[in-house]
């Protein structure tokens, strides 16, 4: 289950940054993958969607959310978190 | 400024206004915000440093995340109105004519004659009749009804309160509507200014209006996720976001000479004008095209940076925008940077989006014409991107002569107003 999350997260991003899902690792920081602002925005709306989730993000503050979008480890495992507490 | 702006500006400076330009001044002022419902009320808070801002009361407000705003309480649209107008008038026109009823009875101007085919009005907005929208979206998505009111279209129009300002003074001039998002008021003021000066008009209605504050508008910009959940604190280090609000603000132009002869009071002196655009990216600004705005408007304006006491910001709360815009006028403005005071009142009475400039033009006659800054109130850490006086949460009395107002629109569209004392 877990591992399936993982692939429809990198799917998203992936689409997003215009890569292969392959060409994306865990290291792998929004920069790094070209997404600007809005790009990350749109990534954070998309990944609400496909997992019905509710995702705390303020463009002005992203160092201040609960949601770590430093790098794509980071995002995956607040994902996780998400989908596990919407799950219990 | 830097030797070679500075040396730029000296060489490219216009002469003063001559060859057929008229001098244009402001002989009446008007407006709703959440501040108040008319123009004393409304500086009597920027004096206090009032807080307009609140809990959002409409329909499904619970469905939102951003639940606060700036929003004009109490608001009985039947105490202003009757029946047949308010089934034609959405909110945003009815801030609209308000606001102009009340500049109008100030400047004492009578549009019967010949005085009206040499008026006219020009008004910004950016979402128009959105609460119309709205309303009648619900009623054939959710609600499932098949018919909606017959005067929907001509209530919702971006230009229905350009329009019914023109049919309440009967000003048969040139007559439309601006919409550069939050810019659309200074868009509006600019354009006007211009057709004043160069003798197209002899008078204009001009300023902007806005009525955001539904649950489809709120919605729409949760989404961007740049709005704050608790307060707007322009320039603070801790700011995070910003709060709409909703209002109008409407302004007698008028020719000087023609002021003068009917001993008309002077409020200011618009004196100058200038627009850029970005072109470089749908929301995020860039500073060279503030810069570039603001250096054209005090050139345009015949004006030093020296002789700049006070700028009204755009100052909207958001990270990228007050960093951005303090950039630009620290470059603009070089040594004298430091010396200026720079407010937003975006703060008080909310971000206005389209009519956003038209209420902080307010500030900017209050500056110069009785000599209080308005101040930037929720201001708690110093940002170092943001190191100039922004005039923090109290009011300040001084003495300025010249003043610009500030707007920085989505997409890119940058318009600022030179205003000089009389």
């Amino acid at each position: 289950m877990t591992d399936q999350i993982r692939d429809r997260i990198t799917a998203i991003i992936a689409e997003q940054a215009m890569l292969e899902p392959d060409q994306i690792s865990d290291d792998s920081t929004p920069q790094d993958l070209g997404i600007d602002s809005l790009g990350l925005v749109e990534s954070i709306f998309a990944l609400e969607e496909e997992f019905d989730i509710s995702i705390p993000f303020n463009a002005n503050e992203p160092d201040k959310s609960d949601f770590d979008i430093s790098t794509m480890g980071t995002i995956i495992a607040a994902v996780e978190r998400l989908v596990a507490q919407k799950a219990a | 400024m830097s030797p070679k702006t500075s040396g730029k500006t000296a060489e490219t400076a216009p002469a003063p206004p001559a060859n057929g330009l008229r001098r244009v001044v402001i002989t009446g002022a008007g407006t709703i915000n959440a501040l108040g419902h008319d123009v004393p009320t409304t500086l009597a808070a920027f004096r206090e440093g009032r807080c307009g801002i609140g809990p959002l009361e409409f329909r499904d407000v619970d469905r939102l995340s951003i639940q606060i705003g700036a929003q004009v309480h109490p608001w009985r649209a039947e105490d202003y109105f009757n029946r047949q107008q308010i089934l034609l008038y959405d909110k945003f026109t009815q801030f609209a004519l308000l606001s102009a009823k009340q500049a109008v009875a100030q400047s004492g101007l009578d549009f019967q004659g010949a005085l009206g085919l040499r008026s006219g009005v020009v008004l910004g907005t950016a979402g128009g009749g959105l609460n119309t929208w709205d309303e009648n979206y619900r009623t054939v998505y959710e609600e499932g009804k098949n018919r909606v009111h017959p005067f929907v279209v001509p209530k919702l129009m971006n230009n229905a309160a350009a329009s019914h300002v023109s049919m309440e003074f009967g000003l048969r001039g040139p007559a439309f509507t601006v919409a550069t998002a939050c810019a659309s008021s200074n868009h509006a003021m600019g354009l006007a200014f211009q057709m004043v000066r160069s003798g197209g008009a002899q008078v204009m209605l001009t300023g902007g209006s806005e009525a955001m504050l539904c649950f489809g508008g709120v919605k729409a910009w949760e989404g961007l996720r740049v709005m704050s959940k608790d307060a707007c604190r322009p320039f603070s280090a801790n700011r995070n976001g910003m709060v709409q609000g909703e209002g109008a603000g409407v302004f007698v132009f008028e020719d000087y000479d023609h002021a003068r002869a009917r001993g008309a009071d002077i409020l200011a002196e618009v004196v100058g004008f200038a627009m850029s655009s970005d072109a470089q990216d749908i929301v995020m600004p860039s500073a060279q095209g503030a810069e570039r705005a603001i250096t054209a408007a005090l050139q345009d304006g015949g004006l030093n940076p020296e002789d700049v006491g006070y700028i009204n910001a755009h100052g909207t709360g958001t990270a990228a925008n007050d960093k951005t815009e303090c950039a630009a006028v620290a470059h603009a403005f070089g040594h004298h940077a430091d010396r200026l005071m720079m407010s937003s009142t975006k703060a008080m009475h909310g971000h206005v989006i389209g009519g956003t400039g038209a209420v902080e033009l307010l500030a900017c006659i209050m500056a110069l014409r009785d000599g209080v800054i308005a101040p930037t109130i929720g201001y708690q850490e110093a940002d170092p991107e943001c190191a100039l006086d922004v005039v923090p949460n109290e009011a300040r009395e001084a003495r300025v002569d010249a003043v610009l107002s500030n707007a920085f629109a989505f997409g890119g569209l940058n318009a600022v107003i030179a205003l000089r004392r009389v």
